[in-house]
């Protein structure tokens, strides 16, 4: 089957999501909405890896919601939370995105070329098979990856902008890594979380993820791959064990 | 100087006359007070929790638990609580960990609240020989009706409904996750659920897949740390609850130690072995009322709005402006959950402490969603503290549309309110992960004794309704007029909308 277009100018974001679902149910593989501004939920819960939604506009929140395999790519920017607990799947953002980003995601990958808003990765988690990856391409503001249990953040300051220069980073996390170009002011991590310096093998590692993020939005490659970067990481594993003494 | 040792809280004896040596004792105490020393069976009372595994087990009833054996001077004000929790963390520094529901002696408001019957002007009715309608119907009513008579003369229903959930007694039974308990508790309960034709919850914990064939009569539960959600998990509740508070604890999250997180709970909650499950204290994805209407909106267009979304929150000073703002959402029920409620871990200051009780709470979200107009909007699922069919009743009157049981239910299974749940090595095989312990329950067994608890607690409701002329569970439903309160005073008397005694 070929693409299928819609015009979402004026639509109710039920009857958008309708059609979306009802396109993904019969088959339809590629799916491009145009006129897109502010409707909520697009992708929200639907299957299907081989499925493609391009959006053309700027979505509305909670884009790709317990999304479960399709990709997602929005020629805009995008409100908050995209990839809400997100299972599978992959979230291409052209412009930035508001906050929440990709909250309490559990697999599948975000990419937003720009900047995030507060709390990014935050509640992320990781099982088994099933590593959420948030990569950004400028800066994030306060709360980045609070609370983390799990999944990869990144962010690579393009253009030498400080990935993070408030404060909460990290805040509780026990689970997973956030990656950052250079270092960050140690007066931004949050309680339980430490701040190292990446090693070349561990820089090895996140090398196919950058090399998709340039390919993706078209970068200079070389100024990502050349820079150094940290790791913020939990100072333990367990940062709530001794809080409490039994009755 | 040393604090030193503080008194027993249990003194545990065995009468040497009864005691036959069988030696039950030692096999069923999870936490190691007896141990057999030569010929003799020796006494730790020290690690006596008072659960009563070994007196339900003694064939001779040799055993006796005595609480609180060595006294403290004793004084209103400086109780023994307050000192041994003063001397915990002095020598810790530490929150103090309980379990179960609220500990302190307020006066419970369901005590002093009595219920009416008829007396010869208005017949009673006997449940025996008339139909009496304890089906509830869970979620949105429409205002108004619009009907259109066909050619044919039938009259066809044109307003759109939205689901509900069709419930045989207004009886559920709340959440308490795979994790706080067992899995083969939550197999009990979800087997007495679908049994009675009502609902259960999962908790926070996943859906296992061993509960599958029950998902019809079970409600999904979408809290904070959204562990075991996804689109599958979403798709198999009858409904799907989020939760925004808890009675027993307001206002904070949850943390599940990584050492309760075996195989089958990582599975379960998707996070993996051992580690800790952190539920933190707000949705982070929900900072406002709108937000969270985003969070209902987003989870019925995940589920193509064929379920129905209820909001849970800790029963607080403002429940009833909390509850239109949810009841304005698109949410289908509100949980409200009194500072009675269960818990399997929480700070002792919050159990104790924080919240207010399900009954004005109730009786105030009620009166403000009538008040408002929009009391058809959502349904009221009452919750914390339920112990019995009177209280089932009266919450009813105060305008709940059904309640939520969690430690009634878990009495029903063996269950002693010992309140150690957080310690993970529960001898009635509840609130535990050890498998040893786990297998002690039968989830037959005790599907059984919660499905009769349930029977037996619908039986009386409809007793309690023929004895007041009411042959409907809507004609009880808010219906002060059938309640009286009995020494309480005027302030709560209003928020009750309840009369006095004898007025």
């Amino acid at each position: 089957m070929g693409e299928v277009r819609i015009n979402a100018a004026g639509m109710p974001y039920q009857i958008l999501n309708q059609r979306i679902r009802a396109l993904v149910a019969g088959g339809e593989k590629e799916i491009i909405l145009d006129n897109v501004l502010g409707q909520r939920f697009i992708g929200d819960g639907i299957r299907g890896e081989d499925v493609t939604i391009t959006v053309n506009g700027v979505p509305g929140g909670d884009l790709a919601m317990f999304m479960s395999g399709p990709t997602v790519i929005v020629h805009g920017n995008a409100d908050h939370a995209p990839g809400n607990t997100m299972d599978n799947g992959k979230v291409v953002i052209h412009g930035s995105a508001g906050d929440a980003v990709a909250h309490s995601m559990r697999g599948g990958r975000v990419y937003v070329r720009d900047n995030i808003g507060y709390r990014g990765g935050i509640n992320m988690k990781q099982y088994q098979e099933k590593r959420p990856i948030l990569v950004v391409g400028g800066y994030a503001r306060a709360f980045l990856g609070e609370y983390m249990a799990g999944g990869l953040v990144i962010v690579l300051g393009i253009d030498g902008v400080t990935p993070v220069s408030e404060r909460g980073v990290g805040s509780g996390i026990h689970g997973g890594e956030i990656i950052v170009r250079d270092s960050i002011d140690p007066a931004c991590l949050g309680g339980g979380a430490e701040q190292k310096k990446m090693t070349n093998d561990q820089k090895k590692a996140i090398r196919p993820i950058l090399e998709d993020f340039i390919r993706t939005f078209t970068l200079d490659p070389e100024p990502i791959l050349s820079a150094e970067y940290s790791r913020i990481v939990p100072a333990s594993r367990r940062p709530f064990a001794n809080k409490y003494t039994w009755e | 100087m040393s604090i030193g040792s503080t008194p027993m809280k249990y003194r545990v004896t065995i009468d040497p006359a009864r005691c036959m040596k069988c030696k039950r004792c030692i096999e069923n105490c999870s936490y190691g007070v007896f141990r057999e020393e030569g010929d003799a069976i020796h006494i730790n009372s020290r690690n006596c929790v008072a659960c009563h595994r070994c007196l339900a087990f003694c064939p001779r009833d040799a055993i006796e638990i005595e609480e609180k054996p060595g006294d403290y001077r004793s004084h209103p004000v400086w109780t023994r609580e307050v000192r041994e929790a003063i001397f915990n963390q002095a020598k810790t520094g530490k929150i103090v960990l309980a379990g179960m529901g609220n500990a302190q002696p307020y006066p419970i408001i369901f005590d002093q609240l009595v219920l009416d019957a008829c007396q010869v002007t208005n017949p009673s009715i006997d449940p025996l020989r008339e139909p009496m309608e304890l089906r509830t119907y869970i979620g949105k009513k429409p205002s108004s009706l619009s009907l259109r008579q066909l050619d044919n003369g039938e009259i066809q229903l044109c307003t759109k409904l939205t689901p509900n959930l069709q419930i045989e007694t207004p009886i559920m039974i709340g959440h308490m996750s795979y994790g706080a308990i067992s899995l083969n508790a939550q197999t009990a309960l979800a087997k007495a659920a679908s049994r009675a034709g009502t609902f259960m919850g999962t908790g926070e914990g996943g859906l296992h897949e061993s509960l599958y064939p029950y998902q019809d009569h079970m409600i999904v539960q979408v809290a904070s740390g959204r562990f075991g959600v996804d689109i599958n998990y979403l798709e198999r509740g009858a409904a799907i609850e989020i939760k925004i508070g808890q009675g027993a604890k307001p206002g904070i999250g949850g943390h599940l130690p990584g050492d309760k997180v075996c195989a089958d709970i990582s599975c379960t909650r998707m996070i993996p072995e051992g580690s800790d499950a952190i539920s933190p204290a707000p949705h982070h994805d929900i900072y406002s009322i709108e937000d969270l209407k985003q969070l209902v909106r987003g989870l019925k267009e995940a589920t193509e709005w064929k379920k129905p979304v209820f909001v849970k929150i800790a029963a607080v000073h403002n429940s009833a402006a909390i509850a239109a703002g949810i009841a304005r959402s698109g949410a289908d029920a509100v949980v409200i959950d009194g500072f009675r409620g269960g818990s399997g871990a929480t700070p002792r200051v919050f159990r104790d402490h924080v919240g207010i009780p399900v009954e004005a709470a109730v009786a105030s979200v009620d009166a403000k969603l009538r008040q408002q107009g929009i009391r058809n909007e959502v349904s009221i699922i009452a919750s914390g503290g339920i112990r019995e069919s009177a209280d089932v009743a009266k919450i009813i009157c105060l305008g709940a549309d059904a309640v939520y049981i969690g430690t009634s239910a878990l009495v029903a299974m063996g269950c002693r309110v010992c309140g150690t749940c957080y310690r993970g090595t529960c001898a009635w095989g509840i609130a535990t992960q050890k498998p040893e312990l786990v297998a002690r329950l039968d989830p037959e067994v005790n599907a059984v004794q919660v499905e009769n608890l349930i029977h037996g607690w619908t039986l009386e409701l409809a007793e309690l309704m023929g004895a007041a002329g009411i042959n409907s569970i809507e004609s009880l439903r808010g219906n002060r007029d059938r309640l009286r309160g009995y020494m309480l005073d005027e302030g709560l008397l209003n928020v009750l909308d309840v009369k006095t005694v004898g007025a």
